[in-house]
């Protein structure tokens, strides 16, 4: 049997997830990284995009907004700003937000700007769509 | 005997009184059930969060944090006090401040000068004449956490330029919708709660860099920490006042049955006397 370790998914408005997993792979802002039982102590921020872990009868997908990850040998604690899950994405609604978040960094004023919220949000719209994407294609 | 038309508009008013806190209860009761579940969405979020945090306490980072620094002497320390905006719950707040009196006055024994932060109204009033360095009011029953931040950040600040040395958090446990109970719980510098065998030196690896990834997990954990408290604030708030609202409903029953009986006797009385005296008059025609 293939070595496991406890993951668990929480956003500030629910627990997503909290089970026995053996793989994670989660998009680490320094790049994605994988997580395997066993690995050292490591604490990161993550960033928009896409979190996935293997359990023994499947993978399983979900979407991240950003947060904090901490990595223990034997647990995983995922503290997510937001998740939402694979079947729950709209595409239409995330383009909606790419090109708010485009329009608004194309403003008129750029002294009322927030540019880094923006940014983030114009960040987690391409991540989403971007997802969407792969993950339509692996369904058809 | 008292006159029949006063017992009657007595009834009267304590009816009146009776429909409102029934009302009381009933808006407290629906209001409460949507506070407890918002208090169980974020719970998890909090437990997790904590627990990350007492990892870290027990292990030995290259970045020592000031949340994790215990410090020898203790000269001043802050409160931060969670209560509700308004009255009629019951002896919630005041079994609060006493819990939180009770610990300020151990400080003062030692000579150790002590600043408090409020949430609420009524924690307002009643910690005036102690000097209240931040205060949040109105939050209402869906509060931000944005609302918060500012008190926060004055307390944290203040411990940070080192004016005070401990942060305590005073709250209400949500029990169940019957028991609330008031706890004091250290928040700064952080306790490692679970004191689990440290075998080894070790230390996390950090992506990006250490002090970046802990500062912003301990804005975190501080944030989600009060705002935390503040939501379970609202559920033993709402559910403190159901059950004082139904204990004065049940009360305004039980007067308004005394008063009733007192005027059916005295009603009794009169027309008692009234045919007593129509007896007597028409015994002494005949």
């Amino acid at each position: 049997m293939a070595m496991t370790m406890h993951l668990d998914v929480v956003s500030a408005e629910e627990s997503i997830f909290s089970g026995i997993v053996e793989e994670i792979l989660a998009p680490g802002t320094m790049g994605d990284l994988g997580v395997m039982p066993r690995h050292s102590q490591l604490i990161t921020t993550l960033k928009a995009g896409e979190l996935r872990y293997k359990m023994k009868d499947g993978e399983v997908s979900l979407f991240v907004a950003g947060g904090i990850m901490e990595v223990q040998p034997s647990i995983v604690t995922v503290l997510a700003d937001t998740v939402v899950r694979v079947e729950d994405l709209d595409e239409k609604a995330a383009q909606e937000a790419q090109k708010r978040a485009e329009d608004a960094l194309q403003g008129k004023d750029p002294a009322d700007l927030d540019y880094e919220a923006i940014q983030v949000e114009l960040d987690a719209a391409k991540a989403q769509i971007e997802m969407i994407h792969r993950v339509g294609k692996s369904l058809r | 005997m008292a006159g029949l038309k006063e017992i009657r508009s007595q009834i009267g008013s304590i009816q009146n009184t009776k429909k409102i806190t029934k009302a009381m209860e009933m808006v407290a009761a629906s209001k409460m059930r949507r506070a407890k579940d918002r208090m169980d969405a974020s719970r998890p979020y909090a437990e997790k969060i904590c627990q990350v945090v007492s990892h870290m306490a027990s292990g030995h980072l290259e970045y020592q944090h000031s949340f994790f620094q215990q410090r020898e002497t203790v000269k001043r320390v802050g409160y931060i006090i969670i209560s509700s905006d308004r009255g009629l719950c019951g002896g919630l707040n005041t079994n609060l401040f006493k819990k939180a009196l009770q610990s300020i006055a151990e400080w003062k024994k030692q000579d150790v000068e002590v600043d408090i932060a409020v949430f609420g109204g009524k924690a307002l009033g009643a910690f005036k004449r102690f000097g209240v360095v931040a205060e949040s009011t109105g939050l209402g029953d869906r509060p931000s956490v944005n609302d918060m931040l500012g008190t926060i950040k004055v307390m944290l600040d203040s411990y940070e330029e080192g004016r005070i040395d401990r942060l305590f958090l005073v709250e209400n446990e949500f029990v169940n919708s019957m028991t609330q109970s008031p706890r004091v719980t250290q928040m700064v510098p952080v306790v490692a709660t679970d004191m689990e065998e440290i075998k080894h030196h070790w230390d996390y690896i950090y992506e990006p860099e250490s002090k970046e990834v802990i500062d912003m997990l301990m804005t975190r954990y501080i944030e989600s920490l009060v705002y935390q408290g503040v939501v379970e604030n609202i559920a033993c708030e709402m559910s403190a006042r159901m059950v004082a609202m139904k204990s004065a409903t049940d009360n305004a029953g039980d007067m308004i049955d005394k008063l009733k009986l007192k005027y059916n006797k005295a009603r009794q009385a009169s027309i008692t006397q009234e045919i007593s005296e129509i007896v007597s008059g028409a015994a002494a025609v005949s």
